[in-house]
């Protein structure tokens, strides 16, 4: 089995690279869904520094709770694109046999459990995590990825709430994209930060850059400490731009152009190519090569979800009751 | 073997206690769960035994959270039309997530809810939605009628490996009942022979299944000799059950307090006329509410109910 510990290299070059991974993973998902190789899914484009940054903050006994924009936490934490991409083809090799789909893949041998795509699904199953790693004695922490649309319904106050008053060991990491499906945040709240509502009940909260890879990684590791050592919960907001549609295919009509070119202009893995090569981490070609393995690992990943086979008609309904 | 009498309602907490007991990794909380049941806190503790609050959605996601991850919660969600608020953890995250996940995960959960005629409190508070959750794939559903089933098929949810919905009927709740001693375990599924006839088959569950007693009663008297089923488990259904006893009497009147449409009833005429039709002496009749709120006031919350004299006049009619 593959363990987190073999995967997760905190260095920022790994960083890097597990940002490219991801980018180049779902460029390549929009790319086959408009092929019409797949059915639909979601992107996390843009929002890949903070995937990164949290996960890496995160040890083997944590668990995941994600949503519908899921493959950045799967790759981070180490998912196997071949089979992650085979799942969003509804292929039988996929990590849920192909019945989950791009919108709800969970890999519990990594950790990253009930994935659900109802928005705020799993902001209500992450209190029941805590919950069990509480009274089980299991040591981790519940960190359960939504963002500010997921925020605005009742649930999310829900589980706050509950999570404060039971003192349950879960990070909520709140990825403030600015987008709610097709409808911008500002329509739908009259704050900016999602952690000023975490505040209010009672819990400790902080907003980062969540574009700067390093700056999530730094807050997520406070934020874990202070879980470790008190038990409670923390809300760490990721401020962030989800730079394509919602949806793939997305022509963004929708979207102000000039917001979405000045986010463009801070895309967080054009900015951390430009660090490290300006400081001497990585030179150009030790940087080309790194995209030349990130390609051929999706170019793989596609063949294998393209050529593998799709689920027999007997799993219509194998697996419905235990 | 030895019996006592218990209310159903004492019956459940009996029956949930004994579980905790046998399992540590049984777990509950509610809405004033701890309040309401201190020998439960003082026996198991604070951590065991919680209060939540006032939200049922965020209670059941948590059962349903806690469930994959290792524990085994019993949640108490009170009154049946307070499951609109929990309706997407239930339906969504517990009855779904097993088969989305290609089987990683399980949810064995129980959450109890209470419905029916008996306290006057209207429309929100009773309203017999069992059928909602019939519908709904990977969670099972009871609705027991005994004392002792109260008890039995509590101990059964908790094992089971399944979220399953416990609905307990309000007008039955406080009515002594006997209850046998012991690990005494009710299997999801399988429906109970109350009486024994050779005419009609009444087939009900919950509170009417005692209406279908005093109608077989009634019936007695005209010559008529009715059978009771009780059938306890909504979903599994015990087909065998209910088709063994229609073919021994070919005519069948499927009585429920919940409205006749898409209701449990309608499953089981349907069942009946698709697997049995050959032997039917009669058409399959269903005896049951109607298409409306109950309403609070006493007489109009008695008349939502199938009473005897009606559940004995559909009998009759089919048997003349």
């Amino acid at each position: 089995m593959t363990t987190v510990e073999s995967i997760v290299d905190r260095s920022v070059t790994q960083k890097l690279e597990t940002m490219l991974l991801i980018r180049t993973f779902e460029e390549k998902s929009a790319e086959l869904k408009a092929a019409g190789h797949s059915p639909s899914m979601c992107t996390s484009v843009g929002q890949e520094a903070s995937a990164v940054g949290v996960i890496s903050a995160l040890d083997e006994r944590d668990l995941i709770l994600t949503n519908h924009r899921s493959a950045g936490h799967l790759l981070a934490r180490g998912a196997d694109p071949n089979r992650v991409m085979a799942e969003i083809h509804g292929k039988a090799t996929g990590y849920c046999g192909g019945k989950s789909g791009s919108l709800h893949i969970s890999v519990k041998e990594i950790g990253v459990i009930l994935t659900s795509t109802i928005v705020g699904g799993e902001l209500s199953l992450a209190t029941g995590v805590g919950l069990s790693l509480q009274m089980l004695e299991m040591q981790g922490i519940a960190t359960v990825f939504f963002g500010d649309g997921a925020a605005t319904e009742g649930i999310f106050h829900e589980s706050v709430n509950l999570a404060a008053v039971w003192d349950l060991p879960v990070l909520y990491v709140c990825e403030n994209n600015q987008w709610q499906a097709y409808v911008h945040r500002k329509e739908t709240m009259r704050i900016d930060h999602i952690s000023e509502w975490g505040a209010r009940y009672g819990i400790r909260t902080a907003t980062v850059d969540g574009n700067d890879v390093e700056a999530v990684a730094a807050a997520a590791r406070d934020a874990v400490a202070y879980i470790r050592e008190t038990g409670k919960p923390f809300l760490l907001e990721t401020y962030t731009y989800r730079l394509r549609g919602h949806m793939e295919p997305d022509d963004q009509a929708y979207v102000d152009k000039e917001e979405l070119s000045r986010w463009r202009s801070k895309d967080p893995i054009t900015a951390l190519e430009r660090k490290l090569v300006t400081d001497g981490v990585l030179t150009a070609t030790e940087l080309a090569a790194m995209k030349e393995t990130v390609r051929k690992k999706v170019e793989a990943a596609a063949q294998f979800a393209i050529t593998s086979p799709y689920p027999t008609l007997d799993q219509l309904t194998a697996g419905v009751y235990a | 073997m030895t019996t006592n009498m218990i209310t159903p309602d004492q019956a459940m907490v009996d029956g949930l206690a004994e579980e905790m007991r046998r399992d540590p990794r049984v777990i509950t909380f509610g809405e004033g769960t701890a309040t309401k049941h201190y020998e439960l806190v003082e026996e198991f503790g604070r951590k065991r035994v919680r209060n939540t609050p006032l939200a049922e959605g965020i209670i059941a996601g948590t059962a349903a959270g806690a469930a994959a991850t290792g524990l085994r919660p019993v949640v108490d969600l009170l009154f049946a039309p307070f499951l609109t608020f929990a309706m997407e953890e239930l339906v969504n995250s517990a009855g779904k997530l097993r088969f989305i996940s290609g089987g990683q995960f399980s949810f064995p959960m129980v959450a109890i809810a209470r419905t029916g005629a008996g306290w006057a409190v209207g429309g929100q508070h009773n309203h017999n939605i069992e059928s909602w959750f019939v519908h709904s794939p990977g969670i099972k559903v009871v609705m027991p009628s005994t004392a002792a089933d109260f008890k039995g098929l509590m101990k059964s949810a908790i094992r089971d490996e399944n979220p399953v919905m416990f609905f307990a009927d309000i007008g039955l709740l406080h009515t002594p009942g006997e209850v046998p001693e012991g690990d005494n375990v009710v299997p999801i599924g399988k429906a109970a022979l109350r009486r024994e006839g050779s005419d009609v088959s009444l087939i009900s569950y919950g509170k009417t299944v005692g209406k279908c007693l005093e109608a077989a009663n009634l019936l007695l008297a005209e010559g008529i000799s009715a059978e009771v089923i009780d059938l306890r488990s909504l979903k599994p259904l015990d087909e065998a059950g209910v088709l063994s006893s229609v073919l021994k009497t070919g005519r069948a009147v499927v009585v429920h307090e919940a409205s006749g449409i898409c209701g449990v009833g309608a499953e089981v005429a349907a069942i009946i006329a698709e697997k049995a039709f050959s032997q039917l002496k009669a058409p399959v009749v269903r005896i049951t509410g109607p298409d409306a709120p109950p309403a609070a006031s006493y007489p109009l919350e008695q008349a939502f109910v199938p009473q005897p004299d009606r559940i004995a006049a559909a009998a009759r009619r089919i048997c003349a």
